[in-house]
């Protein structure tokens, strides 16, 4: 083979090469532009049609009846606040908790092994199958639906989300410091409290905040627990009614004045939900 | 003497907080099987493979919503494996260092919007022009093609396996994608310094060094978005069409998926086996996200002792 062929095929192979690179960077910049597009999209919907049906009703009246005028979703708002607050107040706590022992205590122990393995079935077990179980228990062998059995439902979400983020930032806490501690004869709860929780404590916030994002949007857990209530309650024991799940039983019906109240509600969660996101994000920042 | 006493305090409620999440999930797991007892002992394993989901005869089985969880699940990772990783790419070798941030920020916010937001938009906005500018030109497309033809038959309305799979696709488009950028992230840059340095194209460094050494990261990133995609309900509950139906294999027809029977039937399903059916149908999809998860688990674990080993 002279030198001249051998040139042209090493040319030839040197083009093909730049070819399929320029289309696979080609495609990859469209993927890009495929998930960005998306969510641009959604909010937009979401802004045009959720702004359109957003007034002062909406915050002071409660939901009403199929083609009805007015209306809002007061006691929708209210049901989601409460249920979300007493979640993150029951599930916090037992999160951190356990969060510490896999970080402190656990690290080489079988419970501590067979906690973090379960913690991660928990984590992404399906949010339908937690409502399935706590409505089973609940509201099956008591025989009621009731916004206590939506509060259970929601804080077995935000329980392993809340171990999950504990225990990482707790484990990015350089012994050092731990040991320091210990050399001044500081007890072990003292170090943990004052040392590697506090210098943890941006970290553990922020998993807070976005265990509330999560279940502030939550709908499949809520479905047979809480269930929902078309006026105002107050009262945890009975049904309750509940932003996601409202909007679930307006959007899928055909009357045209629940399905603009929907998305009202769609943009209400779907704003406070990315604020949270973005507030856990900045504050995350800020701390490091 | 202060301290030990606070000191196995503290103890003890951190080792209770960790024995409450293992009695948890064994709470889970009995009272699911209780639950769905009179439906196995009715039906034991052959539950699995009927059809018929009668509940004015009370007869129950549930392949159609199994294989409707399946199916749009598979449909799901179709789309958004590939265009993760495009993501992926772009994130880490070709986008420029200012909009690396911002644009990661925003594929992990397409992760926050809550799943009913995605099924409200997905039937209200999204369906009707998908049965327009996709649905009818495909069946036109493919009208008389063996195999595929009978794929895309049945009505071009926009609910059913297709759009359930394709909002599917981008809700767990962000969780592969992230961790298929973290993964690529932690390729050493000596590995891709000598493949650019032998003259590599970028698209070669990916696919033929930074793709094989990450790859079991990768499939455990991937086994991550097909739990999620198992387990999705509402907007899935929104689109599928909530049929119980599987007499052809078309993609187009409204079928039904575990999830979104459960969301539509357990509230009003009497005590007895209808509600012990659904339960049934809640095992089963708790057993395959165990299974996919504990994959993903052994996979991503295998990734890091590797990594170990390796530095």
């Amino acid at each position: 083979m002279s030198l001249a062929t051998l040139d042209a095929g090493r040319l030839a192979m040197h083009k093909r090469r730049q070819r399929v690179n320029t289309v696979a960077l080609t495609l990859s910049l469209a993927a890009m532009a495929f998930g960005v597009f998306w969510l641009l999209w959604i909010l937009f919907e979401t802004f045009r049609l959720g702004i359109g049906g957003l007034n002062l009703a909406v915050f002071t009246e409660m939901t009403p009846p199929p083609q009805d005028e007015g209306g809002g979703l007061a006691n929708a708002i209210y049901g989601s606040l409460i249920m979300v607050t007493l979640a993150t107040c029951v599930g916090t706590p037992i999160g951190i908790l356990a969060g510490i022992y896999l970080a402190e205590y656990g690290q080489k122990a079988w419970l501590g092994r067979i906690t973090q393995f379960i913690n991660d079935i928990l984590l992404s077990a399906p949010s339908i199958v937690i409502g399935l179980f706590v409505g089973w228990v609940v509201v099956v062998q008591f025989k009621s639906y009731s916004g206590w059995a939506g509060v259970a439902a929601l804080s077995l979400i935000v329980i392993p989300v809340v171990i999950r983020t504990t225990e990482n930032m707790l484990t990015l806490v350089p012994h050092a410091l731990r040991e320091a501690a210990y050399a001044l004869g500081t007890p072990k709860w003292k170090v943990i409290f004052s040392i590697t929780l506090k210098s943890a404590r941006a970290g553990v916030v922020t998993g807070v905040l976005l265990a509330v994002a999560r279940i502030a949007g939550e709908t499949a857990p809520l479905l047979f627990t809480a269930l929902s209530n078309q006026f105002w309650s107050s009262d945890l024991s009975k049904p309750m009614a509940s932003l996601p799940v409202t909007i679930f039983k307006f959007a899928m019906s055909p009357y045209e004045n629940w399905q603009k109240l929907a998305w009202a509600g769609v943009f209400l969660i779907t704003m406070g939900v990315l604020a949270l996101n973005i507030l856990a994000r900045v504050f995350f920042r800020k701390q490091h | 003497m202060r301290a030990p006493w606070a000191d196995r305090l503290f103890s003890l409620a951190a080792h209770s907080a960790a024995w409450l999440t293992l009695a948890l999930l064994l709470g889970i797991l009995i009272s699911l099987v209780v639950g769905a007892m009179p439906a196995i002992r009715e039906y034991g394993f052959s539950f699995l493979w009927r059809t018929e989901w009668d509940p004015v005869g009370d007869h129950y089985g549930g392949l159609v919503m199994i294989y409707g969880t399946l199916m749009t699940s598979v449909i799901a990772l179709l789309i958004a494996v590939p265009v993760s990783f495009g993501i992926a790419l772009f994130l880490t070798e070709l986008s420029p260092n200012w909009l690396k941030r911002p644009l990661g920020i925003a594929v992990e916010l397409l992760a926050a919007v809550p799943s009913i937001v995605y099924g409200m938009w997905g039937l209200l906005v999204f369906s009707p022009l998908l049965a327009t500018y996709v649905q009818q030109p495909l069946q036109h497309l493919f009208k008389g093609v063996p195999v595929l033809g009978a794929f895309f038959s049945g009505p071009p309305v926009g609910i059913g396996l297709l759009s359930a799979g394709i909002i599917l696709a981008i809700m767990i488009i962000p969780f592969i994608a992230s961790v298929m950028r973290d993964v690529f992230e932690v390729t050493p840059p000596m590995l891709k310094e000598s493949a650019y340095g032998l003259g590599s194209t970028t698209w070669e460094v990916m696919f033929k060094v930074v793709l094989p050494f990450t790859k079991t990261g990768v499939v455990g990133g991937i086994m991550l978005g097909l739990g999620r995609a198992l387990g999705e309900t509402m907007a899935v509950t929104f689109l599928i069409g909530n049929a119980n139906q599987l007499n052809s294999l078309s993609l187009f027809e409204p079928a039904n998926s575990i999830t979104s029977a459960l969301a539509n039937e357990f509230a009003e399903a009497g005590e007895g086996l209808h509600q012990a059916s659904l339960i049934y149908l809640g095992l089963v999809l708790f057993f395959i996200t165990f299974v996919v998860l504990a994959c993903s688990k052994l996979l991503l674990a295998r990734l890091k002792k590797n990594e170990g080993s390796r530095t």
